[in-house]
């Protein structure tokens, strides 16, 4: 029963005035049965917790650097992830019981983390890449609980969710935190856990995007794709076309991401371990671009004249290649990952078709009436410019389906419903990496637990050699924007994509759906402990309840 | 007795300014959400200086300074008119403001007057008014000359919140209670207590809570935070509804109240789980006595909401004690008629305490099968289940039967979609049943529900705004005037972009922006 209670506490600081009644209201919850995981989220591959536990004060616990480990205090990004989780560990005990706290440990506390990187090179001001080490192994004894990550900057990255792993082990009793002795051996399964966000259809203000960036952080999420232009409005404010956003974002001032937004987005996401993977998708879903540059897009005839409007890209001018060369070029110093989501989905022809210098064109081309010819052709072009800039890139299938010859390190993102399967077999069997988006449209919602079907999905079932299988890097759960902005964004992610975080870390027969939910009822409270409106999974309640409103 | 208040509102400067920009007339006053019924606006427009501009009631009005409603309310509208404005400086400034029918307003050169039977009609009128004013994009506040009379075709317009299934905070429910004066509506249904937990604090029975809420000491409304709930709302003009349903949903009352619950049986053995109230133990009715005589002391408003719905009789079923007093009272195997029994009590214990109850429709259902009906004058059924065939049939039925009767079946708001389904709650036809016109005069309003199963303070606002405000023009409009779903939506995207700017946290109907976007995560 003692245990029972402590993981059911393990949701927040207790504030300790329900003390006599703990047992009240731990029966008065027939929602929940706590899980031997307690609230671990995702599970971590490999956990033993013992029943011993040790208590931790504020006053006297410490997360260090061992002495061995290759990170020191210069390391920003360890220390800053030290104070952020020392927080979420004591932030409210602390305001309630700090002057408490001021007595000298006993022999059964834990004083002390650990952090220990083996690698020489700890790269801590570098950038997370889809080669990083994300394993670390947590020891939690007395007196000192030891955190080791083996690699290098990979291992850093592991480490920071190794401290988040160990907040979530921690349980709270009115007046104490305690710990329970803990191994846990973690790793994740896929290495590619995205989300994508869409800042074109609604704009969505930065501290939105931080806010989420932490959330992210919270589930082992570590891609941020940022599919931040589309038809309808251009935010994103370019240093070498300022007019794009000046034209094409729905205000130039207050809806547009500056390159200090940028930067402080990408840093933030740095800090946390997460990847930073910017979409600029054509030649379709470009409307706002062509707002800001002239002749970008293709003009559409109705008979034998221009209709006023315009289609996707024109792919058919020099000037094209000569704005994307220069304008690609900017991106890929702006965002230091090492890959470009270059889109290429849903290119609709009508306007192609109907322009006559374009029927002119591939007349010339010898492409017949076959304009997905006339798309590979632009698809080629560009690939070839991003190339240049020595980055890869992530196309949406479409454009292998289209046949257009990619860099073998292609990544190719599968998206479209129905028979992913079979997309997900012939994009591997062609030898491309891909990732798996298809069952994680988290934009369509429905009534009741959806998260269960999400985390139900198996990425690797599909026919296909063990090879093939290895070329699943990962997946995303995307939340395209029709009907998103900053006023339900967050609620609406969270926590459905935590079901997904878990599906993409950890091990492939973790699938017991009673589990999960027991699992992520607290870890859903532990993030509205920690301000995140994540919104409930049933009938329920959080000892505290989100106070944003 | 009706309370005539009269006055007018000042706007100095307007004639420097109001040719030049006539032209423009960038502003559409169709901007009122909910429609108003008769609404007359020139492209003529006048500018408003904050700090110039007063209310104060008028001279002929009935209510006058010290009238806290209107007073309060002076101050609100002010700042919700010019956010930028909140100063101390307004509050010397109060004087004037009035009405004459249900809801006149005239803004005219110079001043305005609004015109209201009662400080009610006053309010709905000045919430019509701070929505006519519109700001421009170097800072001036405008107002269009604008005829409009007004009064809401629907007398009841509710919105049930659940805060059993999971505890809304206090701070919550006043935000959703601001919200709803923004879309005019007049009544909050407040199901308080179901199945999950009992967080309502009763003075008489403290262990309904201290024992039945999710958490004894955080978890609970105290009378204090009730009483807060209760004068908010009316001094936005909405009436709180309590609801405390059974003898079904009722598992969190038994565990601060021994036997009140049916103690079920497995053969011949209490099984250790309860049913429903228990219905033929006198010491129920002492008890349900006891808890509405507090009940109807805490909440002023002259109906509650009784519940009455989805009992489950198969615990009952397997009680010997329950099925003796069946064989006694010649219900045979019947289980409805005990139902039945259980309600009529119920609803002539809350009647001996003035009060009108509000039941679901299941009550009626079940009477309606032997003919044993409760007095009309007793009760009012709410419909809350079905297609539009179905609930259209219902509504026949129920006011065939003389009794008046609320809408809520189209308008189950937790049930979500992907997409505009903002467009479904605005296409209802309440009316659309075939019944004498008798009849469609006791279709008294309709209520939006947004139950909590799946909705907690995380995500309340936006699931519930701006859908609801579809719900409301159709309880508040004319319904010729409010026909078309496509001419209605962007006014209610701009409806939508002005509660964001209120700080209520709507979400959008589709792509696109608002000048001010929600400043919150």
């Amino acid at each position: 029963m003692l245990k029972f209670v402590s993981l059911l506490l393990a949701l927040s600081c207790c504030q300790g005035l329900h003390h006599n009644n703990i047992d009240d209201y731990v029966e008065a919850e027939p929602v929940f049965q706590a899980s031997k995981y307690g609230s671990l989220w995702p599970l971590p591959q490999k956990v033993q917790i013992s029943e011993v536990s040790f208590k931790l004060s504020s006053a006297s616990f410490r997360i260090v650097d061992a002495k061995a480990s290759s990170a020191g205090p210069s390391c920003s990004l360890l220390q800053s992830a030290y104070r952020r989780y020392y927080e979420y560990m004591f932030g409210s005990a602390k305001k309630q019981w700090g002057s408490k706290n001021n007595r000298r440990s006993d022999p059964s506390d834990l004083t002390e983390l650990q952090v220990w990187i083996t690698s020489p090179d700890s790269e801590c001001d570098g950038y997370p890449s889809v080669t990083s080490d994300e394993s670390y192994e947590l020891t939690v004894n007395q007196p000192v609980a030891v955190l080791k990550a083996p690699t290098v900057w990979g291992a850093l990255h592991g480490r920071i969710y190794s401290i988040y792993f160990h907040c979530q082990i921690i349980s709270y009793f009115p007046f104490s935190v305690y710990i329970n002795a803990t191994i846990i051996n973690d790793f994740p399964r896929f290495q590619h856990r995205g989300i994508l966000l869409d800042s074109s259809r609604h704009f969505l203000p930065i501290k939105v995007i931080l806010s989420n960036l932490e959330t992210m952080a919270m589930n082992k999420i570590n891609v941020f794709h940022w599919h931040i232009v589309d038809e309808q409005s251009f935010p994103y404010l370019s240093r070498t076309f300022p007019q794009l956003s000046e034209q094409g974002a729905y205000h130039p001032y207050t809806h547009v991401y500056t390159p200090a937004d940028v930067k402080m987005v990408i840093e933030f996401a740095r800090l946390r371990g997460i990847r930073v993977v910017p979409e600029f998708d054509t030649p379709g879903h470009t409307q706002s671009w062509g707002k800001g540059q002239k002749d970008l897009l293709t003009p559409c005839y109705s008979g034998s004249k221009p209709s006023g409007s315009f289609g996707p890209v024109n792919p058919i001018l020099n000037t094209t290649y000569d704005f994307m060369a220069k304008f690609f070029t900017e991106i890929s110093t702006v965002f230091p990952d090492g890959y470009i989501h270059l889109g290429g989905d849903e290119v609709d022809f009508t306007c192609w078709k109907s322009n006559p210098d374009i029927q002119k064109f591939m007349e010339q081309q010898h492409f017949g009436e076959d304009y997905s010819k006339l798309e590979s052709f632009y698809i080629q072009k560009l690939l070839d410019i991003v190339a240049s800039t020595k980055k890869g890139y992530l196309v949406w299938q479409e454009v292998f389906d289209n046949g257009v010859k990619l860099k073998p390190d292609t990544v190719v993102h599968v998206w479209i419903g129905g028979r992913s399967d079979k997309e997900m077999s012939n994009v591997t069997a062609a030898g491309y990496t891909t990732i798996l988006s298809a069952p994680w449209y988290l934009d369509y919602i429905s009534y009741g637990q959806d998260w269960q079907k999400y985390y139900k999905v198996e990425p690797l079932n599909f026919e296909g050699t063990d090879e093939q299988k290895k070329l699943v890097i990962g997946g995303e759960a995307c939340l395209w924007g029709e009907y998103v902005d900053a006023t339900n964004l967050t609620p609406r992610l969270w926590p459905r994509a935590s079901a997904v975080a878990e599906r993409l870390w950890s091990a492939k027969n973790v699938t017991d759906i009673d589990d999960a939910f027991n699992r992520l009822s607290l870890h859903r409270c532990r993030m509205v402990e920690r301000g995140i409106p994540a919104e409930p999974l049933f009938s329920s309640y959080c000892l505290h309840e989100y106070k944003g409103v | 007795m009706s309370v005539v208040t009269s006055g007018r509102y000042t706007f100095p400067n307007y004639n420097l300014v109001f040719f030049i920009f006539l032209q423009l007339g960038l502003h559409s006053v169709e901007g009122v959400w909910p429609l108003p019924q008769s609404i007359t606006s020139s492209p003529e427009r006048y500018p408003l200086n904050p700090q110039a501009f007063y209310f104060t009631y008028g001279s002929q009005s009935a209510a006058q300074e010290g009238c806290s409603v209107l007073d309060e309310a002076f101050k609100r509208y002010f700042s919700l008119i010019f956010p930028d404005y909140s100063s101390g400086r307004f509050y010397s400034e109060v004087k004037f403001l009035q009405w004459k029918n249900e809801n006149t307003l005239s803004v005219s050169a110079g001043q305005a007057y609004l015109k209201a039977e009662t400080v009610w009609g006053a309010l709905r009128g000045l919430e019509t008014f701070s929505q006519l004013v519109y700001q421009e994009d170097f800072g001036s506040y405008y107002v269009n000359k604008t005829e409009i009379e007004d009064f809401p075709r629907f007398q009841f317009r509710g919105i049930l919140l659940d805060t059993s299934r999971h505890y809304l905070p206090v701070q919550a429910i006043l935000k959703t209670l601001d919200a709803m004066a923004f879309s005019k509506f007049n009544v909050f249904h407040w199901h308080i207590v179901d199945d999950p937990s009992f967080p309502y604090q009763s003075r008489t029975f403290p262990d309904l809570s201290a024992k039945g809420a999710f958490h004894p000491m955080t978890h609970i409304y105290t009378q204090l935070d009730v009483r807060r709930v209760i004068s908010y709302a009316r001094m936005r003009g909405i009436r709180v509804l309590p609801e405390f349903d059974s003898p079904g949903h009722t598992q969190s009352w038994g565990k601060g109240q021994s036997d009140l619950l049916t103690p079920c049986y497995s053969g011949s053995t209490p099984s250790g789980t309860f049913g429903p109230v228990n219905p033929i133990l006198p010491s129920t009715y002492k008890f349900m006595a006891t808890l509405f005589k507090e009940v109807s002391s805490v909440f002023p408003d002259s109906y509650i909401h009784l519940g009455g719905d989805e009992v489950n009789f198969s615990c009952w079923k397997s009680n010997p004690d329950v099925r003796a007093f069946m064989l006694k009272m010649g219900f045979g195997a019947d289980f409805t008629k005990l139902e039945a029994y259980y309600m009529e009590n119920i609803v002539n214990l809350t009647a001996a305490l003035n009060r009108t109850s509000i039941v679901w429709q299941d009550v009626f259902d079940y009477h309606e099968r032997h003919n044993h009906m409760l007095a009309p004058d007793l009760i009012l059924l709410h419909i809350w289940k079905g297609v539009p065939a179905s609930y259209e049939a219902e509504l026949r039925a129920i006011t065939k039967a003389g009794y008046r009767v609320l809408l809520a079946a189209p308008w189950y708001i937790n049930h979500i979609s992907y997409g505009q389904d903002w467009r479904n709650y605005y296409t209802v036809q309440p009316l659309n049943f075939s019944g004498t016109e008798e009849q469609k005069k006791l279709v008294i309003g309709g209520e939006v529900c947004m139950w909590g199963e799946y909705v907690d303070a995380t995500n309340l606002t936006p699931r519930l705004w701006p859908r609801a405000s579809a719900a409301a023009e159709r309880l508040w409009s004319d319904e010729k005037q409010t026909s078309d779903v496509d001419k209605a939506f962007p006014r209610l995207k701009d409806f939508r972009c002005e509660l964001l700017r209120r700080g209520i946290q709507a979400e959008p109907l589709f792509v696109g922006h608002c000048k001010h976007e929600y400043q919150g995560v």
